[in-house]
């Protein structure tokens, strides 16, 4: 039906715009196709088959095992603690990065001299490599020689150099503080486009009724920023949840899995305990809740609308 | 005081307050990499010493610069020049592949277009961390294991759909009259491609090269697993072989840090303007 009536509804304008068969557009999208499917596809449903075998330490593949490795995984005592920490990872790194950044992309939005310099040092974090930025922070949070500590104590804060990096908790919170410097200037970015859309009409008509400033911000501007608001939220919730360095290094030499979060278990069963197998049961799981927050990306932000 | 007036009129006293929250907001996000660079001008015993100095007292040691190239930990040159030839090989292929996917999903219709350009956004929002597991059997199996092609592929992989998805919305961008004049005159796609179309779209051809190049010049998680030859891995990996020694060189990894952060922020920085139109249409990540 539709196929017989679609090309009445084009004019003839747009008939010169056909590029007719799958087979004619393949010689432009056939290597981007080839390489997505090779390298994204592929090793995507290769990593669920290789979720259903035993694998020997040097990547034999020994024999299918049906759900074992899953089952492994789900009784994992370490588990409910790694799904906790990837929890509060995910949640108080996004909210604070989202808070923080609204108010500086409101602030950066406003004209003074030197603005540009400030834009310019807000997106080196963002173009500097995460392991390099995190390294500094690891190396400033020493108890003995960090600049951190001996800042703290120069003001009073603390007696002494405290061991930042050496437990769980106070280490996380380190790394919560990491991820948060480096996810700013996307988030920041992203809202910054998203407020410099909002028509300057609309924030005129709020000013002439009378509206004030914070009356104005939630009633008018938050409204308007929604679409930017969910795509910074989205891919932060995306990138945090699957940001390895940030806690390889600063909690990487913490004994047990007290400080890991799902990526980072991953890599430690992957990378210390060389069981594919397991790594890649975790890792079906891992995808499984990425490919939701995906779902839901597609479904809000409708990136397809542009197409 | 001409220069404190803005184009909102503010007050005087409002525009100062701006620019003293606005440096206070530029320090407080270049004050890691104040730190790393007085750090890499700073003697092994000074940077471990106890208690800390917050700038060289013993002068700046700029022979760090030279001295870091060789140090026990890791190859220094060679994850450099690893580091160079993945993003700069992945880049060209990322061009090569994307730049004919993009013109033609945004001029021609095709049966099949809407499931590609899903899969391109699919694609987008995924990162080589989530499928290392699979990359890792994958590489083993095609005997690509430890080198740079497996990194190169992956790198181009990964930052493929971002380039096709900015390009798409760069190439919509041209009116579709301009293709359509040259058609009639008799010119074939691929020179219409070339020589009407590309000299439009050249700044996002530019911001994808840039963002893409970025991208795999920090790339860690799958370099991490697939690469195990200390001359194979690139900065990004080597770099985490100084954290938790006894006693860590960190002025060399400061060092090697700054010799790798400056040129991504000069590149980052040409686009500053453009990365705000790119997020616009959603196109970044």
């Amino acid at each position: 039906m539709s196929v017989a009536t679609a090309p009445k509804r084009r004019s003839a304008r747009t008939s010169a715009r056909e590029g007719g068969s799958f087979l004619s557009a393949l010689p432009w999208i056939g290597p981007a196709l080839l390489l997505i499917l090779a390298i994204v596809v592929f090793p995507a449903g290769y990593m669920i088959y290789n979720s259903t075998r035993k694998i020997s330490q040097v990547g034999t593949d020994l024999e299918g095992v049906g759900f074992a490795n899953f089952s492994k995984v789900f009784a994992d005592p370490a588990l409910p603690r790694i799904l906790l920490n990837t929890v509060v990872w995910v949640v108080v790194v996004v909210a604070i990065t989202v808070v923080i950044s609204l108010a500086l992309a409101q602030f950066l939005n406003k004209p003074f001299p030197g603005r540009t310099l400030v834009r310019m040092a807000v997106i080196v974090p963002w173009a500097a490599s995460v392991v390099m930025t995190t390294t500094v922070f690891y190396y400033a949070a020493d108890p003995n020689y960090g600049i951190f500590n001996k800042f703290l104590t120069d003001i009073g804060v603390l007696d002494e150099g405290y061991g930042f990096t050496k437990n769980a908790v106070p280490a996380m919170a380190v790394a919560i503080v990491v991820a948060i410097f480096v996810s700013i200037p996307f988030t920041t970015y992203t809202l910054l486009a998203g407020l410099q859309a909002i028509p300057n009409e609309t924030l005129e008509a709020a000013r002439m009724d009378g509206a004030n400033r914070w009356g104005t911000y939630i009633f008018v501007i938050l409204p308007q920023l929604r679409g930017a608001l969910a795509v910074a939220v989205l891919i932060n919730i995306i990138n945090v949840f699957n940001n390895l360095p940030i806690l390889k290094i600063i909690t990487g030499s913490i004994p047990g899995y007290s400080a890991d979060t799902l990526m980072t278990y991953i890599f430690k069963v992957l990378q210390f305990d060389r069981r594919l197998d397991i790594s890649s049961a975790l890792s079906v799981v891992n995808f499984a809740i990425v490919l939701v927050i995906v779902a839901i990306y597609v479904k809000t932000v409708k990136p397809m609308r542009e197409v | 005081m001409s220069i404190l007036i803005t184009e909102d009129r503010a007050s005087r006293r409002t525009v100062i307050w701006r620019m003293v929250v606005g440096l206070l907001v530029a320090v407080a996000f270049l004050i890691p990499y104040g730190i790393m660079f007085f750090g890499s001008l700073k003697t092994q015993a000074e940077i471990l010493a106890i208690p800390p100095s917050y700038m060289p007292r013993e002068g700046a040691q700029w022979s760090n610069y030279l001295t870091m190239w060789d140090t026990p930990e890791t190859p220094v040159a060679f994850n450099l020049i690893s580091t160079i030839v993945i993003s700069l090989s992945a880049t060209l292929l990322v061009l090569l592949v994307a730049t004919p996917a993009a013109y033609y999903t945004a001029r021609f219709k095709f049966p099949g277009k809407m499931v590609f350009m899903f899969l391109v956004i699919v694609t987008q929002m995924l990162q080589p961390a989530v499928l290392t597991a699979g990359l890792f059997k994958q590489m083993l199996a095609m005997n690509l294991y430890d080198t740079w092609l497996a990194m190169i592929l992956i790198n181009a992989a990964f930052n493929l759909a971002f380039a096709v998805w900015i390009m798409h919305s760069f190439f919509a961008s041209v009116p579709k009259e301009v293709d359509e004049a040259a058609q009639i005159d008799g010119a074939g796609k691929l020179r219409v491609l070339f020589r009407i179309n590309l000299p439009l779209v050249w700044p996002g051809i530019v911001t994808a090269v840039i963002f893409t190049f970025v991208s795999c010049w920090n790339e860690f998680a799958a370099s991490l697993v697939i690469l195990s030859t200390a001359e194979n891995q690139p900065l990004s990996v080597a770099l985490t072989r100084f954290v938790g020694q006894y006693s860590t060189a960190w002025q060399y990894v400061f060092g090697v840090s700054i010799v790798a952060i400056i040129p991504v922020i000069v590149l980052f920085m040409l686009i500053e303007k453009r990365l705000i139109g790119g997020l616009a249409a959603g196109a970044v990540k």
